[in-house]
């Protein structure tokens, strides 16, 4: 079960639908690998499901539904085909993630910068990027900081650096004022994915999204 | 601006009927918790009767199991103006709203096999198909949805899990304890769902504090969780 936890608002913005699409992806993959965050994210959606039935009706086309039942024997299209992957792919990413990986993990041509390999994700995100690292155990990344809010999942090995140490499934959030310089762990490889939003702001002096869950 | 929202006085009755089994726990608390509601305006009856004697539940089974044409309609009537407020809120005009609609509904249809009653309340479940179908096509994006069967899905540990869905099978419970929320909490839940803005977004546009969104966001889920906590 994960330590680091998106916050309730993060979950609130994936739950409502107003996530850009990498942020989203990202939050899924956590849900995917959290049940407690799964649960919060149900209870948020049952508030849309009880808000979309307090709403204020608006009047329908006149031959709206009409049209509607006259189609309800013809064939809906069919999902898209579901590429497959390899085992260890699919033990490691999590569906919402895997769909935009275009591959298996080892197939992967990772571009290398420094002590981190990484490569780019067809992922929408206006005003940020989506990516994969991949980090040799015990490789040390140089200190750096991010231009805007920078959110990364843990989906195999670790890493720690000042804020904690993040394992699989846990959430690591930066923003632009913050530097560090993450360690991975030793032993296997740290793969992550990572996103940039620049349209989430941070609201503490502190600069951390996540926080741990108080339960009651 | 920061849109003044209320909740809509009439909305509670008309969405009542919808679950017979819990119309009498819900009207009590109705007339202990809340102010006494005020009859639906006249244009909004014949736009969506509730459907009167089944429940929502059932329309769904009858839909999934027969395939039933009348049962689909009467949820039609209900839920699709409601679909259609909803995405019209969220940025479509009133034809691409009335598409849309259309499109979520036919899902509805298609998909009732896999509406899972031990998952999700039957308007949560028609609310996410709305939520997604409006980021298809507004955003041209695609909602990541969770898969059950995912082989990396980390299960839910058997004891959590009544406690976890608790809130989400009870949809009449959750109208009763969303009406009675604090209106500042209750506003930020309706801008949320309604505006397509993240909170950072309606922290500026609210002229609030980014933190005082945050926390009233967390102290209304809080306060939904223990009130419906309460009535188990």
């Amino acid at each position: 079960m994960p330590s680091f936890h998106p916050s309730q608002t993060l979950l609130m913005d994936y739950a409502a639908g107003s996530l850009g699409e990498a942020s989203a992806v990202l939050i899924a993959t956590h849900v995917s690998l959290c049940p407690e965050c799964r649960a919060e994210a149900a209870r948020i959606e049952a508030v849309g499901g009880a808000l979309i039935e307090t709403i204020e009706p608006v009047p329908l086309a006149h031959d709206g539904m009409a049209a509607v039942l006259r189609k309800l024997d013809e064939r809906p299209d069919a999902p898209a085909p579901i590429p497959s992957f390899d085992a260890e792919t699919q033990r490691l990413v999590p569906a919402p993630l895997r769909r935009h990986l275009g591959g298996n993990l080892e197939d992967i041509r990772w571009r290398s910068l420094g002590a981190v390999r990484q490569i780019d994700l067809a992922v929408t995100q206006a005003g940020g990027h989506a990516r994969l690292l991949r980090l040799k155990g015990g490789a040390k990344v140089p200190r750096h900081s991010h231009d805007g809010l920078e959110m990364i999942i843990v989906l195999a090995g670790g890493f720690s650096d000042q804020s904690g140490h993040y394992l699989r499934g846990d959430v690591a959030v930066a923003g632009s004022d913050i530097t560090h310089a993450p360690v991975a762990d030793a032993g296997e490889d740290c793969i992550c994915f990572a996103v940039v939003d620049g349209s989430i702001k941070l609201s503490g002096p502190l600069g951390r999204l996540v926080n741990l869950f108080v339960r009651t | 601006m920061c849109p003044s929202l209320t909740m809509p006085s009439h909305a509670v009755p008309l969405a009542m009927p919808i679950i017979p089994g819990l119309v009498a726990l819900a009207a009590l608390a109705l007339d202990g918790a809340m102010p006494k509601s005020q009859p639906a305006p006249p244009m909004a009856a014949p736009l969506s009767p509730a459907p009167d004697a089944a429940s929502a539940l059932s329309l769904m089974a009858a839909i999934a199991e027969r395939r039933d044409r009348d049962a689909f309609a009467r949820l039609y009537l209900y839920f699709a103006p409601r679909l259609k407020a909803y995405l019209m809120r969220r940025g479509a005009d009133d034809g691409l709203a009335e598409e849309m609609t259309q499109e979520a509904m036919l899902t509805v249809w298609y998909r009732a096999g896999s509406f899972d009653p031990a998952k999700a309340g039957v308007s949560t479940w028609i609310y996410t198909i709305a939520r997604n179908k409006r980021i298809d096509r507004l955003r041209r994006e695609r909602f990541p949805e969770i898969e059950r069967d995912d082989p990396a899905l980390v299960p839910e540990p058997p004891i959590a899990a009544d406690s976890a869905l608790a809130l989400v099978q009870d949809d009449a419970r959750l109208r009763v304890a969303l009406a009675a929320l604090p209106p500042e909490q209750a506003e930020l839940l309706h801008l949320a769902f309604f505006q397509d803005k993240s909170h950072s977004t309606i922290a500026d546009e609210c002229g609030l504090p980014l933190g005082t969104v945050k926390s009233r966001i967390r102290l209304a889920l809080q306060r939904l969780r223990n009130d419906l906590k309460d009535f188990a």
